[in-house]
C-alpha cells in the first residue's frame, strides 16, 4: 500500500502504542520509543517491519511510541494507521488478507 | 563468587568480613558485638531543648562533612522532614559527602536526586527506592553503591555498626520541649512511629522535628527525651493524605479481588489456620484485600487471630474491632483509620523495626508468624522474588519487610497478576533477587496458583481442599505466551546497588543498565 497522507492510530495509555505514518519518497524510516525497549526493543522493531511488509508498504516514515503494548495491539495500531493514511479504514477491510 | 541463589557477587565487594548469601539460617547462633552511640551528657538541667531552627540543631549536634543522617518514612510520599533537613545540611550549611540512612526513599525526597547528581549526597542505605532517586542511583550517580536492606536488616546493620548514624532527624506528630515524641496528638498524625524508634537508641544525636508542641510531659511517648538532643518546631512535618499512596490502596478491581479470594482459600486449607493463628499482609492491592476474605473463613471456623503484624490499615483494624484479632503489632499506619486506631485501643501496639523483624536479635515478631501475604514485581521458577528493580533493570521498589516476613513465617504467599502490561511477572530469572526462593511457599496469580516443590506438605493441603494448582513453569509459559519471551537485559560493569540479605550477607547486586540501541 502507498502512504498518501499523515495518519495516526493508538494512544499513549499504558499497554497501548501510538503509531504515526507519513509519506516518504523511498524506503522505510523508523523511529521507535518504548517503555519496554530493553527487553522487547528488537521484537517490537521486527513486528513493525513485518506488519508493514505484509501490507506491502515500501515507502514510509513510521513513528512508534510504545507504552508496553502486546504484539497484537501493536500490529492492530500499525495496520489502522496505514489504512487511515490511504482512506481505506472505513469499509472493505481485508480481514484475513492484508490484516492477519 | 556464586551465592546460594546463583547470583555472581563481585570479589571486590567481599572484603572486611562481607560474605555471600549462604541460606536463610546461615548466621544462626553466631555472636556479634553491638555498636553503641557516642552520646553527649546533659548533666546540668535544661529548661528546654527547643532550637530556633533546624540549622541551630544541626550545629549543636555537630553536623559535619561526610556525616550520615537518618529519618523515618512513616509519611511515605507525604514526608516533608527529610527534604527539609537535607536542604539545611547541603544548601544552608554547605556540607558535602553526605550519607543517607533511610527506611525508604521515594518521591517525597526527589530533591535528593539533585544532590546525588551534584555529588553532595554520596551514599544511600535504604529499604526502598522509588521515583527520581531510583533512576539517579541506577544511572550510577553515587560514588559508592547504594545498599538495600530489609526492614529487619536495617536495625541489624545499625546494631552491628555497619551503618553508624551521626544524627537521626525524626518527624513527630507531637513533642514536648524535652523531646518526648509521639505519632499522635498533633495536627499531622501518622500513628505508629515504629520506623523511627530504633534510630533514637543508636544514633549519636537525635533531633525531634514536630509541628505540634504540647505541654510537658507528652506521655506516653514513642521516643523518650532520654535519647533526644534537640527539638525543632516547623509549620508542617508532612501531608497525611499522601500516606495512602497507590501502593497502599484498597482495590475494587475484580481481578485482584479474585486473587485475594484465592489466597484466603489457600490459607484456610493449611493446618496453621486454627485458633490463635497470626498473619501479615503487604501493601499491594490484592494482598491488602485478603483481609476482607479472611474474615468469612474465620467466622465459619469460629476462630480468632492472635496477632496481626506489620504495616496496619483500616481493614485489619475492623477485624480487631469485631473481636476477630487479639493484638495488632503495628510498625506503620497506611491510612488515617489505622493511625487513629493505635493508642486508643488497648491491644493495638506500636513496635519498632528491630522488634518486628531483626534477624540478629533474640527473637523478632516475624519468627512467630503463621502467614504472610506479599506482592512481587517478579517471581522466577525457583520462587525467588524481586521487589526492587523493574523488568527494565531500574531501581523502583521496596523490599521493606518482605524478606523478613517471608523467612520468619510458616507459610509465605505471594500474590501478583501474571503480567503487568508487557511485563511477565513470572519469569525464568528475576532481574534482582530480594527474597530468596527457599522463603517463598505459594504463588497466587490471576491465571493459577503454584506451590514451591519444597513444600510437599502444602501441596497435600491444597489437594485435600480441592484447590487447583499448577507448576510455576506452567505459569511462566502462560505469561510468555501472552507477552513474548523478553530479551536478556544488558549491563555495564558498574555496580550501582548492593542488595543485602537480612542477615547482612550479599544476596545480589544491581548493575548499571546498558540501554538497548537498535541499529
Amino acid at each position: 500500500m502507498e502512504i498518501q497522507k499523515v495518519a495516526i492510530a493508538g494512544t499513549l495509555e499504558s499497554s497501548d502504542a501510538q503509531v504515526t505514518v507519513e509519506p516518504l519518497h523511498s524506503g522505510i524510516e523508523l523511529s521507535l520509543e518504548s517503555s519496554v525497549m530493553n527487553q522487547y526493543g528488537r521484537q517490537i522493531k521486527a513486528t513493525i517491519l513485518d506488519t508493514l511488509s505484509q501490507l506491502e508498504v515500501k515507502n514510509a516514515k513510521v513513528i512508534v511510541v510504545d507504552k508496553g503494548a502486546l504484539e497484537c495491539t501493536l500490529k492492530a495500531r500499525i495496520q489502522c494507521a496505514v489504512y487511515r493514511s490511504c482512506d481505506a479504514s472505513e469499509k472493505n477491510i481485508p480481514w484475513g488478507g492484508g490484516i492477519r | 563468587m556464586l551465592n546460594a541463589v546463583n547470583r555472581d557477587i563481585p570479589e571486590e565487594l567481599l572484603k572486611d568480613g562481607k560474605e555471600v548469601y549462604q541460606g536463610k539460617n546461615y548466621m544462626d547462633g553466631k555472636y556479634f558485638k553491638k555498636d553503641s552511640p557516642k552520646t553527649k551528657r546533659y548533666v546540668k538541667p535544661q529548661e528546654t531543648k527547643i532550637c530556633e531552627s533546624i540549622r541551630e540543631a544541626c550545629k549543636k549536634c555537630g553536623a559535619h562533612d561526610g556525616m550520615t543522617f537518618s529519618f523515618h518514612t512513616e509519611f511515605r510520599d507525604g514526608d516533608y522532614v527529610a527534604s527539609m533537613v537535607a536542604k539545611v545540611l547541603i544548601e544552608e550549611m554547605g556540607l558535602k559527602d553526605i550519607n543517607v540512612a533511610a527506611t525508604s526513599l521515594g518521591t517525597a525526597q526527589d530533591i535528593f536526586a539533585d544532590y546525588m547528581e551534584q555529588g553532595k549526597i554520596i551514599g544511600a542505605q535504604t529499604s526502598g527506592v522509588r521515583g527520581r532517586i531510583g533512576e539517579t542511583i541506577s544511572a550510577g550517580k553515587l560514588s559508592t553503591p547504594a545498599i538495600i536492606r530489609s526492614h529487619g536488616g536495617r536495625p541489624r546493620a545499625v546494631e552491628a555498626g555497619e551503618v553508624h548514624i551521626d544524627i537521626a532527624f525524626l518527624a513527630a506528630a507531637s513533642s514536648d520541649c524535652c523531646g518526648n515524641a509521639s505519632g499522635i496528638n498533633g495536627k499531622s498524625n501518622f500513628g505508629s512511629m515504629g520506623f523511627g524508634i530504633h534510630d533514637a537508641h543508636y544514633a549519636d544525636h537525635t533531633v525531634i522535628i514536630t509541628d505540634t508542641l504540647v505541654d510537658f510531659p507528652n506521655s506516653p511517648a514513642s521516643v523518650s527525651m532520654i535519647d533526644v538532643d534537640c527539638v525543632c518546631v516547623v509549620d508542617r512535618i508532612g501531608n497525611v493524605d499522601k500516606i495512602n499512596t497507590k501502593e497502599a490502596r484498597l482495590t475494587d478491581n475484580p481481578r485482584e479481588l479474585m486473587m485475594a479470594d484465592n489466597v484466603a482459600k489457600v490459607i484456610a486449607s493449611t493446618p496453621y489456620f486454627k485458633e490463635g493463628f497470626s498473619f501479615q499482609t503487604g501493601v499491594g492491592g490484592p494482598s491488602l484485600a485478603v483481609n476482607r476474605f479472611l474474615e468469612e473463613h474465620m467466622i465459619e471456623r469460629n476462630i480468632t487471630m492472635s496477632f496481626a503484624l506489620g504495616g496496619t490499615s483500616t481493614p485489619i483494624c475492623q477485624l480487631y474491632d469485631k473481636g476477630l484479632v487479639k493484638h495488632l503489632m503495628d510498625t506503620q499506619d497506611y491510612d488515617q483509620g489505622a493511625a487513629s486506631h493505635i493508642f486508643k485501643n488497648e491491644n493495638h501496639h506500636e513496635v519498632d523495626l528491630s522488634t518486628y523483624a531483626n534477624p540478629a536479635n533474640k527473637g523478632a515478631y516475624v519468627n512467630m508468624l503463621d502467614f504472610v501475604v506479599l506482592s512481587a514485581l517478579e517471581v522466577d521458577t525457583s520462587f525467588n522474588v524481586n521487589v526492587i528493580t523493574g523488568s527494565d533493570g531500574v531501581l523502583r521498589g521496596a523490599p521493606g519487610g518482605h524478606p523478613d516476613a517471608a523467612a520468619g513465617s510458616k507459610c509465605c504467599i505471594i500474590v501478583t497478576p501474571l503480567t503487568r502490561g508487557r511485563m511477565a511477572t513470572v519469569c525464568d530469572d528475576v532481574v534482582t533477587v530480594t527474597t530468596p526462593g527457599d522463603c517463598v511457599d505459594v504463588l497466587v496469580t490471576d491465571y493459577g496458583t503454584a506451590v514451591n516443590p519444597l513444600r510437599q506438605d502444602l501441596i497435600q493441603c491444597l489437594d485435600d481442599a480441592g484447590i487447583k494448582h499448577v507448576t510455576i513453569e506452567e505459569l511462566r509459559d502462560k505469561a510468555y505466551s501472552l507477552v513474548g519471551v523478553p530479551d536478556k537485559l544488558e549491563w555495564e560493569d558498574q555496580v550501582v546497588a548492593i542488595v543485602e540479605a537480612r542477615d547482612g550477607t550479599i544476596l545480589d547486586v544491581v548493575r548499571k543498565v546498558k540501554p538497548l540501541q537498535l541499529d
